[in-house]
């Protein structure tokens, strides 16, 4: 391994680095109310599944060198969606999570034309993204719908019995199977190539005759169907529909996303890390559950400050970088 | 004045008014009493009026956000700034015994302290402005739920409350703000170099920096402003309600200054700005929102509308989509 690509894997390892001692903390902390069991390390994917989800789907996004703020909305009206199509129009559970998760993907092609075909800006096509789809979950309904049927099934059918009264929830076995799917697509396959490409230079990759609009639409549909996928897992969480759920998801898919080591430049970065980005919100939320005291909103503070603290730490990192280009 | 018409203000501001005046128009023939306008106890009253009132800190914003996009940057922080102006408003008149004027300025002083962090961090550790602010954006509201304690403070204090409620010869206070916010601005961009500089840090910020523009110290400058008028619209939402709350203070604002600015012609990547358009852009936001909840639509449709017209502005703007439009139109006819 020569000295770049130590470099390139500082902010992994810092954030590695920063998991184990959050964990270790709040573990010696907690310690006689179990919070080292296997239980509540379940929990941490379990609870954050939906947020795992969409910060997958960031990842790539982010890879490509652009930003989806939609993720928070179409969680809203996937979820709101979902459980209309099922309580109110009695479609079976087989045939309206396909369909929504198609609605997710269609709005991020969409999107993705805007941006590639019209060279308009990620952060406003998305932002506007996020506006149709708010508004569309509230102009579908403004109050929650409990969902009663199939969730049950579904439920039982996915979790994973651990031996003893332990058992993987569905959420977490569809969050890991989300991750092992983007790993071998990010890694394994031309479409994940091209991602890293572009990102890291889109004018070399369009004189390298690589498909640059055609990935970059793609990652925008990749992600708004991932944020579809995770207003499903959503509802299967809370068994119900609700359009204002998601609300400011995209923010703590964001700093999953960067707090996991990926460079908001574009074309450095690993899914591995995101989902170590989600197990340190999974810590966080626990440990103040646990603590009782502490409010939910320093959370919000905590994270702030982490992601910054790892902003920091990119561009010091690409600051030695291109000096380092320049001798 | 002929020159006036002729100039770039007017070629930028003609096309929000048009469209301010289609909204103003369709009211005029299908909602009764729209134009009334009446003098109740020194004060006027009517929709338009309202508009007005109700746009004032989206107004105020939006001239901040003007400035920030002029030089090429995005402040996504505002509405997280009118919640901790407001909530330090909130806090300071019911826990001490502090005067107004310093009530406000602690406030104020507050969230450009903020925004003058925000503008450090792009500036001068060139960060990306989305990133930055995005930061400030999630934290902001919890710091500002922090000071509150989470909950909602309510407050009556007659001398504090004329920021949103009182009124100036019969206009309310909060459009008297805008209209002295927006001559302090015009006077202070178009009077001294600073619009220029402005400008041309938008434009090209290397070669600016190569002639000698501080454009670090710019940067800091229009996060700074834009925090300090988030501040005073911040101010403006809690004396309307005489309460703080973080949740909802400024919720959304973010979306609709960048819209009433993108409206108004400055483009998002930079360079010349309009301070006037965008707040017609601004007026025409309020006016459709008013307008879409007088007809008796659900107000959730607001946030459809707005997003569609955001991305048909920005479609008009972009180079490429009027190129594939006008190959469409020459192909048709043949």
């Amino acid at each position: 391994m020569n000295l770049r690509q130590i470099k390139r894997n500082i902010p992994f390892a810092a954030t590695a680095l920063v998991c184990l001692l959050l964990y270790a903390a709040a573990g010696a902390k907690f310690k006689d109310e179990g919070f080292l069991s296997l239980r509540v390390f379940i929990s941490f994917f379990s609870e954050n599944a939906f947020l795992g989800i969409a910060a997958i789907g960031m990842t790539f996004v982010i890879l490509s060198g652009g930003i989806d703020l939609s993720v928070g909305g179409v969680v809203g009206l996937v979820s709101i969606s979902l459980a209309l199509l099922m309580e109110k129009h009695g479609m079976h559970a087989a045939a309206a999570i396909p369909l929504v998760l198609v609605m997710g993907a269609a709005l991020g092609t969409a999107m993705g034309v805007c941006i590639h075909c019209f060279a308009l800006p990620p952060f406003l096509v998305t932002l506007a993204g996020m506006f149709f789809a708010r508004g569309l979950a509230f102009v579908l309904q403004l109050e929650s719908l409990p969902i009663t049927r199939y969730f049950d099934g579904i439920a039982t059918a996915l979790s994973v019995p651990l031996g003893g009264k332990l058992a993987l929830p569905a959420t977490a076995v569809i969050l890991l199977a989300v991750f092992l799917i983007a790993l071998w697509v990010a890694h394994f396959t031309r479409f994940g190539r091209n991602v890293y490409a572009v990102g890291g230079s889109e004018p070399s990759a369009v004189l390298m005759g690589l498909p640059v609009g055609r990935t970059k639409i793609g990652v925008y549909a990749l992600s708004g169907f991932c944020a579809a996928l995770a207003g499903v897992v959503y509802s299967l969480y809370t068994y119900s529909g609700n359009p204002t759920a998601g609300t400011g998801l995209e923010l703590d898919a964001i700093a999953a996303v960067v707090i996991g080591g990926t460079l908001l430049s574009g074309g450095v970065g690993y899914l591995a890390g995101t989902l170590v980005g989600v197990l340190i919100f999974g810590i966080i939320q626990t440990a103040i559950t646990f603590d009782g005291t502490l409010s939910s909103w320093w959370a919000k503070i905590v994270i702030g400050g982490l992601l910054l603290g790892f902003i920091l730490l990119q561009m010091l990192l690409q600051r030695t970088q291109s000096r380092d280009a320049a001798h | 004045m002929r020159n006036w018409f002729q100039s770039q203000t007017w070629h930028k501001l003609k096309w929000p008014l048009a469209a301010l005046a289609l909204v103003l128009a369709y009211n005029f023939f299908f909602t009764p009493g729209f134009f009334q306008i009446e003098i109740k106890n020194g004060r006027l009253y009517g929709s338009l009026v309202d508009i007005l009132n109700r746009a004032a800190p989206m107004m105020l914003v939006t001239l901040g956000m003007t400035l920030v996009i002029a030089t090429g940057g995005v402040d996504l922080s505002v509405g997280a700034l009118m919640a901790i102006s407001g909530a330090v408003a909130a806090l300071l008149l019911t826990q001490t015994a502090l005067a107004v004027p310093a009530v406000m300025a602690i406030a104020l002083g507050a969230a450009t302290v903020a925004g003058l962090l925000n503008g450090a961090l792009i500036g001068f550790l060139q960060v990306p402005p989305i990133v930055a602010t995005l930061v400030l954006m999630v934290s902001g509201r919890g710091v500002a739920q922090l000071i509150t304690d989470g909950q909602i403070i309510t407050f009556s204090n007659p001398a504090f409350e004329f920021i949103g409620r009182g009124a100036v010869l019969g206009m309310p206070f909060p459009v008297v703000l805008v209209v002295l916010g927006c001559v302090a601005l015009v006077l202070f961009t178009r009077k001294t170099a600073a619009g220029l500089f402005i400008e041309c840090t938008g434009d090209n910020e290397k070669s600016s920096r190569y002639s000698g523009v501080n454009t670090r110290l710019v940067k800091m400058l229009v996060y700074g402003i834009c925090a300090l008028l988030a501040g005073l619209a911040g101010l403006i939402y809690v004396t309307n309600i005489k309460a703080a709350d973080s949740n909802n203070a400024g919720m959304w604002m973010e979306l609709d200054a960048i819209l009433a600015t993108v409206i108004g012609g400055t483009a998002l990547t930079g360079g010349r700005f309009y301070l006037l358009a965008s707040l017609a852009g601004a007026a025409l936001i309020q006016a459709l929102t008013t307008t879409i909840l007088t007809r008796g639509v659900p107000v959730e449709w607001t946030l459809v509308v707005k997003a569609l017209v955001i991305t048909g502005v920005c479609l008009l703007q972009s180079e490429p989509f009027r190129r594939s439009v006008q190959s469409l139109w020459r192909k048709s006819p043949a």
